[in-house]
């Protein structure tokens, strides 16, 4: 794991699992007027029905304005088209964000060339090839690539290693190696090769590259509606219908209301042929629910988008919003939960031993054992005993025994002393071969070290012709710091977690109480991961996990989230349906708050944008109708200066709250992981009481503004 | 005993009643629509339509027969009316007029009992009893089928199967309506209601003029009337006529009656769907909503904003003396609140903004606690909008009792939804816009306007009663207003069976710490919220000006 991954995830956890906030620079609003105004297009509209209702509402208020025309009536008629503009622009602030980095993309992808092999046999040295663009390789050509070239599409090292610079995709500096067979033979176009040569198999079809869809992602070009949002939109459409009929026949009811008061002289709003057409439209853009209706495509751009901020790349908006509903975590425990690797955290001296004997021999055996644990116990046995760390060339007369399969053991032959360290059977072995008797104490040791989930290293010696056990080395998983809060974070958000691990169940479950996990799967196969799944979504539980290797893609792909790691075959990532290119499996769990984020978002701003509807009433109804009804002036609680004042107020909040509530869009609401009533409680009193009182005191301050325009009383 | 305290009286007691009766009459629904067993009548009808019992249907099936049903119900009922002379215990009535017939027929069959007509001069025995109380039981049987197949949407899982329209409807009429009607006819007969064959006695009158007093079999049909929330009266003043009301405590029977099975129903929910707590929140929306309703009716009633009903106390025009401001109040918010439409006071002469509330109760969709049935799919129905707008809150997408609602299902509930304000807006606003249809109305101005809105709101959520004032037995509102009964009852029952049918093949989806909880206070006030704005945002405009431009004034 590169260094500046775990930096990712130690800063990820820090913060007590809320989602970190994307930044809106003001800059982007500026620079995305210009594709604002393309949206403008009905014909590219027609996709948002209440937006196009107000572009539709501004024109035919713009024709009335010039039959008609007023201070007034302008007022409301560039109002409207503001507010169907600063839609238009929270969708291309949206979609501006991942144009800079589809630009990078693009760059490393243009004029590629590649040099297809013609004949090639596995093994040969020689090879015959002809360079072609990089456009026009099919799925199954070979292609060779050596050092300084860029790898021309995706596929898998078929021969060769090389260190690889993925950082035109991963952002990440470090070269990553990438060789023939096994699960790291997956290469992406557009990554360079630092050093030596490979050959690939091109697995892509044309224009089908990882890139190409990366681009296409971040673009939001292949963006779909996911089916939560045309669910929303089919509610947003239907309210947008009722309000229009409630506009449409207040007409004849409002003739009749004012003729038959015929003293009452005529206003602008209201004269005998009833309300004005402009306020009817005004009245009609208040009430339908054009704050959502701005903001929906935004809020689910931008939720991709703080995933590719994450470096995860969503294959299909569904999958983020899968994320939200994931009610069952697959969480591998390498890496995930614990640290990767076994760490010594303990020496247990038999009887008569003192523990700094044994600790002194565990290091003198480990000295030039490089594997993670051997150097583990080196660490361990300075933080622990104090034990200067020394170099094996320092010890000029040691003679230095490396782990073998057959042995099973490690140590160091110095000065007549014989020091080893292993499994227990292999040292006991060695100990009693050498003529000494381990006593039952050993046994009792090493059961215990077993039992509670760790692993025994034992450490004999044969010194001056004695063989004995000096004891036992504890090393145990090291659980990552602050799983266990994050876990429970997830329990409280009604979400399992389940540990997956090749280990022994007892092993495994010594490691999933200590990290809090809610069941784990022990000596777990891929088999046995895709039955868990199947019979998890047969409770109707949706499941999210991650993986890497080729036998991970039939689990990954019936899984409803399934996050691949970019280091893993092609295999793995086309099962998936996100990539996360920095190959942290961690990330599950921000993925899955970034889902419930988006949702969360999209709920409060339909709560908001209805609510506000109160408030735009009370200002329009009373402005109409007081001259008849002088009783419901009543109404007008806000004691707005006049009916134009009061209207045009309502139709510039109406406006400006889209802009307000743009970088809300983007960012997502705040969200900390709570119970469903908590978080309920805390979005209606925040969105809907929140909603509902906002408008008044918006639309007030608007018409302070507004009553000093001439024109308005 | 001031009018204050029998107003409170009237309602705690009824209370107690309805919270003493609902669990064994939602526990006794439920084994009537559950259980396997059908009882020899039964099969005996079953035989007679030729249906097979134990054959569970699919909605698009479900709906059908019970349009088959209806389509047979209206016509029948419209022959009955135009032979009415050629057959026998007609009076001697002629026959009925075809528009008045038309409508009636529809009226009768969408359980919406508008009456174009006066009862006891127009409508012969025969009508009244084969015709008109038939159609109380089964409109009101119809109701409550289409409400147990939408539980049963909710309940079933992986299936297409709804249960069997035919055995849904013998059963809510046999099992259901009869037995209750039954007991409740004796008690009203013994509190004085009449029940007889009897042809108009003529009496003469203090002032020596003469006077027909018809007789009928009223008793059965009052108990129907209320129970069913049917609405349709025997004669002319419906539960205003001594007859047909006799007393303070028959009264109070009649609201007792007309409310029970409909606040029974969400118990019969709870235990369909295995969440006796489910069904206590919708319980819980209904009454909520039912209790704001009647008490702010009562004050306004007994505030009486005029003069004259400052003078005495409280408003009493239009109001009778045996039952009193809250005898009548009480009555006037259950029968909009269902969709009874009985009346024993003139909803048109209460004051503005007491008018306001009958009119308001209609528009709510008649869901608290709503008709027999139909206030329960309508209550769901909005408790699955509510559930896609505020679940979405929690950060999943939404889901009710385990069931996704997405994109079918939402736009099944907004087609739902949007049908009555359609019709509502729609009619009122052609009525408002033609001179002649205009010329109907007995007053002028905002009050004037209040009867033509009642009179749409009215027939399109099925409730039937009338504002008054309104002279609406001429053919454009009795075809006008029919339309509109035909439409604000078959089209949303179409869509609640299309949306049970779409619950009923999902899998379910199990509860967690992460769903939202559909059973606590929080979600009972959020209904609450979402029924009372998205109602009041779609009729605030009408609402303005007609009954708050004359109560605001």
């Amino acid at each position: 794991m590169p260094p500046s991954v775990l930096g990712t995830s130690s800063r990820t956890l820090g913060n007590g699992g809320k989602v970190g906030a994307g930044v809106l620079d003001p800059r982007q609003l500026y620079t995305s007027l210009p594709g604002a105004f393309r949206k403008l297009n009905p014909f590219t509209l027609w996709r948002n029905p209440v937006m196009l209702v107000v572009e539709i509402g501004a024109a035919f208020s713009t024709v009335l304005a010039i039959e008609d025309p007023s201070v007034f009536a302008w007022a409301i008629v560039l109002w409207l088209w503001l507010t169907v503009l600063f839609a238009n622009l929270a969708e291309a602030v949206a979609e501006g964000r991942g144009k800079a980095q589809a630009a990078t993309l693009r760059a490393a992808k243009r004029g590629t060339t590649a040099r297809r092999l013609t004949e090639w046999e596995p093994g040969h040295e020689k090879v015959s090839f002809e360079t072609v663009s990089a456009a026009d390789l099919a799925r199954g050509d070979l292609v060779i690539v050596e050092a300084g070239q860029i790898i021309p599409g995706d596929g898998d090292v078929v021969e060769g290693i090389a260190s690889v610079d993925e950082s035109a995709i991963t952002g990440e500096s470090a070269p990553v190696i990438r060789e023939s067979g096994g699960d790291r033979s997956a290469v992406t176009g557009g990554t360079k090769v630092l050093s030596d040569r490979i050959i690939v198999r091109i697995t892509q079809k044309p224009g089908e590259s990882f890139v190409d869809r990366m681009i296409a992602l971040v673009e939001g070009a292949s963006r779909q509606k996911t089916p939560n949002e045309v669910a929303l939109n089919i509610l947003l459409a239907a309210l947008t219908i009722v309000f229009l009929i409630a506009t449409v026949t207040m007409q004849p009811m409002a003739i009749y209301a004012r003729n038959t008061n015929p003293g009452i002289p005529d206003s602008l709003a209201l004269t005998a042929d009833g309300v004005s057409g402009i306020v009817l439209v005004s009245l009609l853009i208040c009430l339908i629910p054009t704050t959502i209706g701005a903001l929906l495509s935004a809020i689910g751009i931008a939720g991709m988008d703080r995933l590719v901020q994450r470096n995860v790349l969503a294959m299909s908006g569904r999958a983020v919003e899968a994320a939200g509903d994931v009610s069952t975590l697959l969480l591998d425990k390498t890496g995930t939960i614990t640290l990767g690797n076994r760490q010594a955290a303990e020496f247990v001296p038999v009887a008569g031993v003192e523990e700094m004997e044994l600790a002194l021999a565990a290091q003198l055996s480990s000295l030039a054992d490089e594997t993670p644990e051997g150097r583990s116990i080196v660490v361990f046995a300075k933080q622990a005993h104090g034990l200067r760390e020394r170099a094996p060339g320092e010890l000029a007369h040691a003679s230095w025994v490396p782990f073998t399969a057959q042995t099973r053991m490690s140590g160091v032959d110095i000065d007549g002393r014989e020091v080893r360290k292993g499994a227990a059977t292999a040292v006991m072995k060695w100990v009693r071969d050498h003529g000494g008797h381990p006593t039952e104490d050993v046994g009792h040791l090493v059961d215990g070290i077993s039992g509670s989930g760790g692993t025994p290293l034992v450490v004999g010696e044969v010194a001056d012709g004695t063989a004995r056990v000096l004891g036992v080395i504890h090393l145990k998983d090291v659980v990552k710091q602050g799983m266990r809060e994050r876990f429970d974070h997830m329990r409280r958000m009604g979400i399992r977690t389940v540990m997956i691990t090749g280990d022994n169940p007892l092993t495994a479950r010594a490691i999933a109480d200590e990290a809090g996990v809610d069941d784990y799967l022990a000596e777990a196969t891929p088999e046995d991961k895709l039955a868990l799944i199947r019979q998890e979504q047969q409770g109707g539980r949706l499941v999210a996990m991650t993986g890497d290797g080729t036998n991970d893609a039939p689990a990954l792909a019936q899984a409803d989230v399934g996050v691949a790691m970019n280091t893993g075959t092609s295999a793995a990532k086309e099962a998936g349906n996100m990539v996360d290119l920095d190959s942290n499996p961690t990330k599950l769990i921000e993925i899955v708050q970034i889902g419930k984020q988006l949702l969360i978002t999209r709920g409060a701003l339909t709560t908001f944008s209805i609510a506000n509807d109160i408030a735009k009433y009370f200002a329009i109804i009373p402005a109409i109708f007081a001259v008849v009804y002088p009783g419901l002036d009543v109404l007008n609680v806000m004691r707005l200066a006049s009916p134009q004042s009061a209207i045009l107020s309502a139709v510039i909040f109406n406006a400006i709250i889209i802009v307000a509530l743009i970088p809300l869009a983007m960012r997502g609401v705040r969200y900390k992981p709570s119970s469903a009533s908590a978080l309920l409680s805390r979005n209606l009193y925040v969105y809907g009481l929140g909603g509902v009182i906002a408008p008044f005191i918006g639309i007030k301050l608007i018409d302070l503004l507004v009553r000093t325009l001439p024109g308005m009383s | 005993m001031s009018a204050t305290t029998a107003g409170v009286l009237f309602i705690a007691s009824l209370i107690i009643a309805l919270a003493l009766s609902h669990r064994p009459l939602g526990d006794y629904m439920y084994r009537v629509y559950t259980g396997t067993r059908h009882s020899l009548v039964e099969r005996g009808v079953y035989r007679l339509i030729g249906v097979h019992p134990g054959a569970e249907q699919r909605w698009a099936v479900y709906a059908r027969s019970l349009l088959a049903f209806s389509v047979v119900s209206v016509l029948a009922l419209y022959g009955l009316q135009r032979l009415q002379d050629r057959l026998f215990l007609g009076l001697g009535l002629p026959p009925v007029p075809d528009h008045v017939a038309w409508n009636t027929a529809v009226s009768f069959v969408t359980n919406t009992n508008w009456q174009a007509y006066a009862g006891e001069s127009t409508m012969g025995y025969l009508v009244q009893m084969a015709g008109l109380a038939v159609q109380n039981f089964v409109s009101a049987a119809v109701g409550m089928a289409v409400a147990m197949a939408l539980v049963r949407g909710f309940a079933r899982n992986r299936t297409e199967l709804l249960g069997n329209f035919w055995v849904d409807l013998v059963r809510g009429t046999l099992r259901i309506l009869l037995p209750i009607a039954f007991v409740a006819a004796l008690v009203l007969v013994a509190g004085g209601i009449v029940q007889n064959f009897a042809a108009p006695h003529e009496v003469t009158t203090l002032t020596g003029g003469t006077q027909l007093i018809p007789g009928g079999p009223v008793a059965g049909q009052e108990a129907i009337k209320e129970l069913g929330t049917n609405g349709g009266g025997f004669y002319n003043v419906n539960s205003a006529h001594p007859f047909e009301n006799a007393t303070g405590w028959t009264n109070w029977l009649e609201v007792f009656l007309l409310l029970v099975i409909p606040f029974a129903l969400p118990r019969t929910f709870g235990r369909m769907v295995g969440q006796l707590r489910q069904g206590r929140a919708i319980l819980a929306v209904m009454a909520v909503i039912a209790l704001a309703s009647v008490v702010l009716t009562n004050v306004f009633e007994l505030a009486g904003e005029a003069t004259v009903p400052q003078a005495v106390g409280a408003a009493m025009e239009g109001k009778e003396v045996r039952f009193g401001v809250p005898g009548s109040a009480t009555f006037a918010a259950p029968t909009t609140l269902t969709s009874t439409g009985a009346v024993n006071s003139a909803h048109d002469s209460f004051t503005p903004l007491g008018g306001m509330m009958t009119l308001f109760n209609m528009m709510l969709g008649e869901v608290a606690p709503g008709g027999t049935g139909s206030g329960l799919y309508g209550m769901l129905i909005l408790a699955v909008i509510t559930v896609f707008v505020a679940g979405l809150m929690v950060g999943r997408t939404p889901e009710y009792l385990g069931k996704k609602i997405g994109a079918r299902e939402i736009k099944l509930a907004s087609l739902y939804f949007l049908v009555t304000p359609a019709l509502v807006l729609s009619g009122t606003a052609l009525a408002m816009g033609s001179p002649e249809q205009r010329a109907a109305m007995l007053n002028s101005g905002p009050h004037g306007f209040s009867e033509v809105l009642y009179a749409f709101t009215s027939v399109s959520n099925n409730n039937g009663s009338a504002f008054g004032g309104l002279t609406a037995g001429t053919p454009w509102y009795d075809v006008a207003l029919g339309l509109c009964m035909v439409l604000g009852r078959f089209l949303p029952i179409v869509f609640v069976l299309a949306l049970a049918g779409s619950l009923a093949r999902q899998a379910p989806v199990p509860a967690s710490a992460g769903t939202l909880p559909t059973h606590r206070a929080q979600f009972v006030g959020m209904v609450v919220g979402v029924t009372i704005i998205l109602v009041a945002l779609t009729f605030l405009p009408a609402l303005a000006l007609g009954p708050l431009a004359e109560g605001l004034s």
